[in-house]
């Protein structure tokens, strides 16, 4: 485990909170093997756009011959963060590590033009406070059964409001909230008990997709795990280490250790892959707490993906037909963040009557990295994409999705090219082949 | 600094629009170094251009305001062939990077110079096909890179290196002129300029489109790995195999450091305990290939082999080459840095050459780990410093360079694929007379007669070689020259 030590901490254009650590520049021998894996290079085709110009620039700054500058903070906010290039590096930079903490740095020593760092804000507070999400749906949920939507976005007005107007095309339809209202706190396991398991709801999970939520605390309770769903949970900061808001973050962080260690479980699982990354990574974000350091150690090593849970603990024999012809998508946070990618493919071949095809590029990023689509909606469209072609490509009636903010990309992404696939979480798959009950409007194989 | 750089940098910017022009410096920083990071150059302006057309328009205008001018692909050059070492302008292809047509009835490919060299395999796959040059950088290095420095790979003691598969190129002449070369056809009548240009890194012109061959798939492949308990027996059995006339499609060596580091990267089931270890593969019909899998395990034997293992299958296979592929990759996993050299010796010289830079190893104090092409005799000691330590890359050169001498000394050369470059053109001498070298001049006036493209390269510039700083840092040579 990397911390920077007291003798490497902060030079040249960093600050002495969280600097990149220099041993990630060292791992770096500038063999360029991650140029054709990151998304933005062969989006963007230029040099300051990929992993190992990133790490040039820092690394630049870090020793004092640079300086944090507009176009430097250009580059670094259009990285994904998908880290791709951590799986094609054969030196293992933790290129991750490096981007949170430029990030960091930038966030508290740039400054951004004002209206840029209000709409930050904005974006960031209302994705991560669960008060504000709750007053928002509510109101998004008017607004689109209401009809409002319908006549706002034939009336043309979005177009006045700029970016807030690409955003209203970002929205999902917003479900029925009895759903995760109705999430009980704790969920007995069927049959035998094999652990007792903290669950994350999530935020953008427990308010727009709560019937993936219900099916995974229902499949995970059919196969054994008494499911604990701690109320006072909140955010667990994925979204803010991603933007640089680490301190805010940490303070997520411990809360979020806080809870979990409190309800006494075995494992905490997550459904959502960038928030599980992110708390398996807790480690790191806390390591200069004194307090919480080796908690935090603690707790990282209790996180699974819920396919983790399940390959470890095979899906029993109550399994029944579903006849799909499925394809599965790479979350970033998956499979270059937590190395999970065998996992959730063995989960779905064990479901009867299941055809898994493969997605070519099927660990390409989709474009939504948290709130990159927000940010940088014309070079996340491209991402899009090609994510889209691909799909079409296996003539799958179902992509699978392990993280909300791809299901959410990808399936707005479909309904503009009028592809009538479905996106669903591997849960809810799992959930359908224990009830037996298919969803209408799926067609069978 | 270029002279009047903001009226070019319009100029340029009106070629290939605003979207594909740098120039200030905190972002053209990225350009200053490639592969190998102990030589560091800023251009003065990178432009990213989509076309041949737009090629031919920037070199027009460096040629008629003689600026300097240099082409890069992927920046994964071991010889610093592509920096800019007099400034100017930096033409990056990298934009350039479709792969334009595909003819499986001929054999051969059309592809622009900024297609990465393993895309055109993975287009081709399906079909059976595959592009024989596999330099172990494939996964990220150009074709157009290729072509320049006439890259060799694993497979070439069977298969031979770039400019066996290349049939015809499009190129931009240093005057800004697109002219074709070569055909579609294996072998066109006239002068072999397809094969004067192939390799002469990036000094000749700008390739803009290359025509290669692809090949069919063989019937069968086998790959073994042999295990060895020192670099002496696994070097005496590459020259028994060779011996035995036998050809395989790769005979690679890997010693003990270069293990750790793989295995560490990548996990691809090298023995962390052996001394040195060889990856032969063989290919072609499978009758004969099966029968040549007993000969070679008996020359293993002969020189007292540990274990002779089989890949099982093609997943096994893959993932022995994804080692030895990601070998200098990996090397961040042992050490900082790492100075890699790439001399040839005959096969047959393998045994002592190994003992020779095993003492000078110790000699230096500095490790070596050696990852190369046995089967053509091509070196790749990788030595390796840490540059934080304060002339620890001054004696990681010195080192390089008596390994390099003691190679010509047995017989062989400076480089066997990476290029002279800029890294070893002050070794040239060591090889040529002055007159081989005043012959390739002319061959190179011919081209280039300005020498506005690429300058600095190949030939030996007779100064004292400057030494650059350590990596990562602003070297020396950007500072000699100027570019700050």
């Amino acid at each position: 485990m990397t911390g920077p030590a007291a003798d490497t901490i902060a030079a040249g254009g960093f600050d002495r909170i969280d600097p990149p650590d220099t041993e990630i520049y060292l791992d770096c021998v500038h063999c360029g093997f991650c140029l054709p894996t990151c998304p933005t290079y062969l989006v963007l085709g230029n040099e300051m756009d990929n992993p190992r110009g990133r790490i040039y620039l820092t690394r630049a700054i870090s020793e004092g011959r640079s300086k944090i500058t507009d176009r430097f903070v250009e580059h670094m906010n259009l990285c994904l963060l998908c880290r791709a290039c951590e799986t094609a590096c054969p030196s293992g930079v933790k290129f991750g590590f490096l981007m949170e903490a430029a990030r960091g740095q930038i966030e508290r020593n740039y400054q951004y033009p004002p209206a840029e760092k209000r709409f930050r804000d904005h974006v960031l507070r209302t994705f991560t406070d669960l008060d504000r999400l709750e007053t928002l749906t509510g109101l998004l949920r008017f607004y689109q059964q209401s009809g409002l939507q319908r006549l706002v976005r034939a009336s043309g007005v979005l177009s006045l409001f700029g970016r807030l107007g690409k955003m209203e095309a970002l929205l999902p339809p917003i479900p029925d909230q009895r759903l995760r209202k109705e999430l009980p706190e704790v969920l007995p396991a069927r049959g035998q008990k094999r652990a007792r398991v903290g669950f994350l709801a999530g935020c953008v999970q427990r308010f727009f997709l709560p019937q993936v939520n219900a099916s995974t605390t229902r499949a995970l309770a059919e196969n054994g795990f008494e499911v604990v769903t701690p109320r006072e949970q909140g955010c667990c900061g994925s979204l803010l280490v991603h933007e640089g808001e680490r301190e805010h973050a940490k303070a997520f962080a411990r809360r979020t250790i806080d809870t979990f260690e409190r309800a006494g479980v075995d494992f905490i699982v997550v459904n959502a892959a960038g928030c599980g990354s992110v708390m398996k990574e807790y480690w790191e974000l806390l390591h200069s707490d004194a307090v919480y350091r080796t908690r935090a150690e603690a707790f990282s090593q209790k996180v699974r993906d819920t396919s983790e849970l399940f390959a470890q603990t095979p899906a029993n024999g109550r399994l029944r037909e579903l006849p799909l012809k499925v394809t599965y998508h790479d979350a970033c946070h998956l499979a270059h963040g937590q190395k999970v990618r065998q996992q959730p493919r063995n989960l779905l071949k064990a479901i009867p009557g299941l055809q898994l095809v493969e997605l070519a590029e099927s660990d390409f990023c989709c474009g939504s990295a948290g709130v990159y689509n927000v940010f940088h909606p014309e070079v996340a469209q491209k991402f899009l994409d090609r994510k889209i072609d691909r799909i079409k490509e296996t003539g799958a009636e179902v992509v699978v999705s392990a993280n909300p903010g791809c299901t959410f990309q990808i399936e707005r992404g479909l309904k503009e090219r009028g592809l009538g696939i479905r996106v669903v979480h591997p849960m809810e798959l799992l959930d359908w082949s224990y009830r037996g009950a298919m969803p209408s409007g799926l067609r069978r194989i | 600094m270029l002279k009047d750089k903001a009226r070019i940098v319009r100029e340029l910017g009106k070629i290939v629009g605003p979207n594909a022009v740098i120039c200030e410096e905190d972002e053209l920083r990225v350009y200053d170094t490639d592969g190998l990071t102990i030589f560091k150059a800023m251009p003065d302006v990178v432009v990213l251009p989509n076309s041949a057309g737009q090629v031919a328009e920037v070199v027009k205008v460096c040629h008629r305001e003689k600026v300097p001018f240099v082409a890069r692909g992927s920046g994964t050059g071991l010889s610093g062939g592509a920096l800019p070492l007099e400034g100017g302008v930096l033409i990056g292809l990298n934009r350039m990077n479709r792969i334009l047509e595909i003819d499986y009835e001929n054999k051969r490919a059309v592809v622009e110079p900024g297609v990465i060299n393993v895309w055109l395999t993975n287009a081709i796959a399906a079909r059976g096909y595959y592009y024989a040059p596999d330099p172990a950088s494939q996964l990220a290095c150009s074709i157009g890179g290729n072509v320049a420095e006439n890259s060799g790979g694993v497979r070439t003691p069977k298969y031979g290196v770039t400019t066996n598969h290349i049939l015809g190129l499009e190129v931009v002449l240093p005057d800004g002129e697109l002219v074709q070369l070569g055909g579609k056809t294996l072998d066109t009548p006239g002068y072999d300029l397809v094969g004067v240009f192939v390799g002469s890194e990036g000094t000749f012109g700008i390739a803009t489109k290359v025509i290669a061959r692809i090949m069919k798939k063989p019937e069968a492949v086998k790959t073994l790995m042999a295990v060895f308990e020192n670099l002496e027996d696994a070097s005496n059995a590459v020259s028994g195999i060779v011996a035995a006339g036998i050809v395989p499609v790769s005979i690679e060596m890997m010693d003990n450091n270069a293990i750790q580091a793989v295995e560490k990267g990548v996990g691809a089931g090298y023995p962390l305990d052996a001394g040195s270890v060889l990856v032969v593969e063989v290919d072609g019909p499978r009758a004969e290939v099966e029968a040549l899998v007993h000969p070679i395990t008996e020359v293993c034997e002969k020189n007292h082999v540990r274990e002779v293992r089989l890949a099982k299958d093609d997943a096994e296979r893959l993932l022995l080459w994804k080692g030895r592929k990601a070998a200098f990759a990996a090397m961040g996993q042992i050490s900082p840095d790492y100075y890699v050299q790439d001399a040839v010796i005959p096969r047959t010289k393998l045994p002592q050459i190994m003992a020779y830079i095993a003492d000078l190893s110790k000699k230096y104090g500095l490790r070596v780990a050696n990852v190369f092409h046995a089967g053509d005799g091509n070196l790749h000691p990788l030595i390796l410093y840490d540059s934080r330590n304060e002339g620890e890359l001054h004696k990681a050169e010195e080192m390089g360079s008596e390994i390099m001498k003691a190679c010509i000394g047995m017989g062989g050369s400076i480089t066997g694929e990476h290029g002279v470059g800029r890294e070893k053109r002050e070794y040239m001498p060591l090889m040529y007379t002055e007159d081989d070298l005043e012959a390739m001049k002319k061959v190179k006036r011919v081209f280039n007669p300005d020498g506005v493209l690429n300058p600095g390269k190949i030939f030996p510039t007779g100064a004292k070689d400057v030494k650059a700083g350590p990596s990562g840092q602003r070297g020396i040579v950007e500072k000699v020259l100027g570019h700050s």
